[in-house]
């Protein structure tokens, strides 16, 4: 086996551009000829465009040309990616999402008119000075009111505010019902999701370029997935043919989400160009960013969990309030429903679970996948009313849980909300849990903290994830408007390297080092010798991205598949030269051997006949070493695991302070740790960002009150600790050939419950027994209103 | 237009700015040194942090006039003369201090300030002086720990 195969921790070989400031992010891409573009985007969160003004703009000094909506009356609608069916089974109201804004503009950063100009100073210049007078209507902002207002609509021609009222499973209705009415113990909890802003560092970029001599268009992009925005651009808004449409997402500065959707600016730069002859720039601005970059979260929810005398689960029902926002995003749809609804079992055994959700539109931005989507809102009501309950009931919060656990022996598992789970041992990752995060010494160190004036408190929480949606025959019967497989092309050289060009994306999360790990420890090769290449629709194959934990465990199958076909026709080239039946080929560490003998050939032997094919079955084989496969997985994977969380809570102020954090989480199978306990990392700070930090504020006007850095909480180097993570309890998946299950987003799903719950327990041990929830972020001062309330 | 000289890197460079060119554009457009990131318009996020005159400073909001004459390194300069990387680099690879990359530039600058000033800092200080620099991806804790080990203190390997 070579060195730095499957398994192996290996040192990332994109760094070495990251390091040296050789990335190449899409804001480093400038073309010959090139012109800038600036957005006039709307003040008000809602009103009706009387008139645009661009005469004075238009005249300025470099100005090329100033675009409105009605240069785009002959222009698609940005189009919605999931339909959802609601209750009776009537589609979702689906409103037109124009690409600049044409009769009203419906939320703070709505643009309804851009300039392009010779320079970005130049288009700034001009966007200021376009006239535009808006007639403020009233902002609606509060979506649980926004249902029932009928005079003040977000979409005037869909009459309602009310995108969809969705049940899941219907059928689960009455009983569900009928099992909360008759419990011995019901626990009921109010709480919400808060707001939040994806912020990927790298803001978003667009470069649009048009070639007039063979009508082709290339749009650059910031996006997290190439394909599909190619796809829904070209099909949906402008009318171009994938042939005459290509889409680059080179070096991408993070997405987590908010680089998956199709956004305006994509469509205008590509338009745009095509219409002035030139390529056409836009960098977003972080403040820009902040009001126009898909929100996330943003749940209002009622949860219900019945209980019997002894703490067993028999029945759950939920019912939440989704904001959508003033358009409808590509996935967004999708992320209350279908990546919510889903994962309402958790890691329990409960009979009866009945979800309902209720997507509101107002004017805000849209509001999409981030990181965990759906999983996250999932896993914190759930895993809060459980903690509720055990506390109501005097049941230790570990005991609850394991009481209720899906046990080893009991999967495949089928659960009330459609699922199958195929694998998990979630009792274990509870055990190592308990061993790395030192439960047993918990009374000690909270007596310590209890010496410094301090309220220790330990939060422990499960969570389980569903990644890599699929099958797609599932998920279109479910609404969705695309197939969720996907690719990969594996060429080899004829000196025996290989290239892998995958319909993945990887905007930090390694490809480049852990996909040639893989195919390493196939072919028994040095990993050097593989090399990845992706986010370029003109040299990939259709493929649909990375979002969801799905790059390895579809992605990767996918690359798994293709190599495996490159393995089989390797073996006939190798029985061939030596002169033996392919079925006596064995392939190991780079050599085939006729089965029993000494007789072998090198991997390079065979690579370069194939090329070079003088000895060589040409009558039944062709030359040339070359695969693509498809992967459509069987099945979703379900990562499970369990975090625990101590915090300090200071009794005089309510500030919180994390004292430590562990997640002890199954994955499957590991291709590479160190890219694994990595991601965890990051997935814990975010969700550490959202119990503690983070909140997009709206006020009732519908200005967003939290617009930049200054006024957004995003977490620091000082407000995290050092985590310990392990992710040694592996039960692999059994539905893809890697058995693994995807690590993504595991620590921004199971994170935020264990903050609070730990919170929540340091209030009861200081005696704030009163205080049952406390909505996130938790700051001082909500931590400190909720200890003087009695 | 003014026209500035300043030593980037070690090379004598100059130009032609605006009153209101800043110097992290003069340094991505006019040098195409693209190391040097814009993460945010608030001066929060220090993506876009470079040395001038050997003090860390936030590009993004200085500008290039005002660094006439000042001897300027940014990431492309913080490699060995032979090309390999440099000891904060290779403590950010070997530890996996960074996913995407995009605030990579403005960690290493500001590391590489904060270890010329303390040499052996404790992690509580690491992650003080990181309060200038947001990171998305990697929830901080490589980032620390390959600080530290740049330091030359011990940190176990970040594979756990």
């Amino acid at each position: 086996m070579p060195d730095g195969g499957i398994g192996a921790p290996t040192k990332r070989r994109e760094d070495l551009r990251f390091l040296t400031g050789k990335g190449r992010y899409t804001d480093d891409i400038n073309l010959r000829g090139q012109s800038y573009c600036v957005f006039v985007r709307s003040q008000v969160a809602h009103g009706r465009i009387v008139s645009i003004d661009t005469s004075k703009a238009a005249a300025m000094p470099g100005v090329i040309q100033v675009f409105t909506g009605d240069d785009f009356a002959e222009v698609g609608s940005i189009p919605c990616g999931w339909q959802i069916h609601d209750r009776k089974g009537e589609p979702m109201l689906e409103p037109a999402h124009p690409v600049l804004a044409r009769g009203k503009v419906r939320y703070v950063g709505d643009a309804y008119a851009a300039v392009v100009a010779e320079t970005e100073a130049q288009a700034r210049d001009a966007a200021e000075a376009v006239e535009a007078e808006i007639e403020e209507l009233p902002a609606v902002i509060d979506m649980v009111k926004a249902v029932s207002d009928k005079s003040n609509l977000v979409h005037d021609e869909i009459g309602s505010n009310l995108c969809y009222d969705w049940g899941f499973v219907e059928e689960n209705r009455e009983a569900t019902a009928k099992a909360i009415d008759e419990a011995y113990h019901v626990t009921t909890l109010e709480l919400v999701n808060n707001r939040l802003i994806p912020n990927a560092m790298e803001p978003r970029v667009a470069v649009g370029d048009y070639d007039e001599t063979n009508d082709h268009s290339t749009l650059h992009t910031t996006s997290q997935n190439p394909h599909v925005i190619r796809l829904l651009m070209g099909a949906f808004v402008l009318g171009i043919p994938e042939h005459k449409l290509r889409v680059v997402a080179p070096d991408v500065g993070g997405g987590f989400g908010s680089k998956i959707f199709h956004y305006a600016e994509e469509a205008f730069v590509t338009f745009a160009a095509k219409q002035i002859k030139r390529p056409v720039k836009w960098t977003s601005t972080r403040s820009e960013a902040f009001m126009t970059d898909a929100h996330g979260r943003d749940h209002v929810t009622k949860i219900e969990l019945a209980l019997d005398n002894e703490g067993h689960f028999l029945a759950l029902r939920t019912n939440t309030y989704a904001n959508m926002g003033a358009y409808l995003s590509t996935f967004s749809t999708s992320v209350p429903t279908y990546l919510h609804g889903t994962l309402m079992a958790g890691n329990y055994k409960t009979p009866h679970i009945y979800v309902n959700v209720k997507a509101v539109f107002t004017n805000t931005v849209p509001v999409d996948a981030y990181r965990g989507a759906g999983r996250p809102e999932a896993t914190f009501q759930l895993e809060r009313v459980i903690d509720k309950a055990a506390r109501e009931m005097g049941i230790d919060p570990i005991e609850i849980r394991r009481r209720n656990f899906i046990q080893p022996d009991e999967f495949p598992y089928q659960t009330p909300v459609a699922v199958s789970y195929d694998t998990g041992n979630y009792q274990a990752t509870m055990d190592k849990l308990i061993e790395i995060a030192d439960l047993d010494g918990f009374e000690e160190r909270r007596a310590a903290s209890a010496a410094r004036g301090k309220l220790r408190g330990l939060g422990v929480n499960c969570y389980i994830e569903a990644c890599g949606i699929a099958p797609s025959n599932l998920v279109g019967q479910l609404g969705a408007r695309a197939g969720l497989y996907e690719s990969a092309t594996v060429r080899v050289n004829a000196t025996g390297g290989l290239v892998v060009m995958t319909g993945s994306h990887s905007h930090g999360q390694g490809h480049e080092t852990a996909f040639p790990q893989v195919i390493a420890s196939m072919i028994g090769i040095d990993p050097s010798m593989v090399e990845i290449v992706h986010g370029d629709t003109a040299n990939t194959p259709m493929g649909m991205g990375t979002y969801g934990s799905r790059s390895l465990a579809v992605g990767g199958s996918a690359m798994v598949k293709a190599t495996e076909k490159i393995i089989a026709k390797a073996k006939k080239i190798a029985a061939h030269i030596l002169e033996a039946s392919d079925q006596d080929i064995e392939l190991k560490d780079g050599m085939f051997t006729v089965k029993g003998t000494d007789k072998s050939k090198a991997w390079g032997d065979i690579t370069l006949a194939a090329y070079v094919p003088h000895n060589y079955p040409l009558e039944s084989l062709e030359p040339g070493l070359e695969e693509t496969a498809f992967y459509d997985p069987s099945n979703f994977t379900y990562p499970a695991g369990a975090y625990a969380c101590e915090v300090e809570v200071d009794p005089e102020t309510g500030q919180v302070e994390i004292a430590s954090f562990a997640a002890a989480d199954d994955f499957g199978n590991i291709i590479n740790p160190l890219i694994v306990s990595g991601q965890v990392h990051g997935g814990i700070g975010q969700g550490i960002g959202q119990a503690l930090l983070e909140q997009a504020v709206y006020d009732d006007n519908g200005q967003l009150l939290s617009g930049s850095y200054m006024d957004y909480a995003m977490p620091r180097a000082s407000d995290v600790p050092s985590y310990v993570v392990d992710h040694s309890c592996q039960t692999p998946c059994t539905h893809n050939p890697l058995g693994v299950k995807g690590c993504g987003e595991a620590g921004a799903i199971g994170s935020p419950p264990a903050v609070v719950n730990a919170v929540i327990d340091a209030l009861h041990r200081g005696g704030h027994t009163h205080v049952s929830h406390i909505n996130m972020p938790l700051s001082p001062s909500r931590v400190w209103a909720a200890m003087q309330k009695s | 237009m003014t026209k500035v000289s300043m030593t980037v890197n070690g090379k004598t460079v100059s130009g032609e700015v605006e009153g209101r060119t800043l110097l992290v554009e003069f340094l991505r457009e006019g040098l195409g040194l693209t190391g040097t990131h814009v993460g945010c318009d608030t001066s929060q996020c220090g993506a876009c942090v470079v040395h001038v005159n050997g003090e860390a400073t936030k590009s993004c909001t200085t500008f290039a006039s005002l660094c006439d004459g000042a001897e300027v390194t940014t990431i492309e300069g913080m490699a060995n003369p032979d090309g390999s990387l440099g000891k904060i680099q290779q403590a950010f690879q070997d530890h996996h201090g960074l996913q995407c990359g995009f605030c990579t530039p403005g960690m290493v600058m500001s590391a590489a300030a904060l270890l010329k000033d303390n040499p052996k800092p404790t992690e509580a200080e690491v992650r003080h002086y990181l309060d200038g620099n947001i990171c998305r991806c990697t929830g901080y804790h490589n980032i620390v720990k390959a600080i530290m080990a740049a330091s030359g203190q011990d940190v176990s390997i970040a594979a756990e």
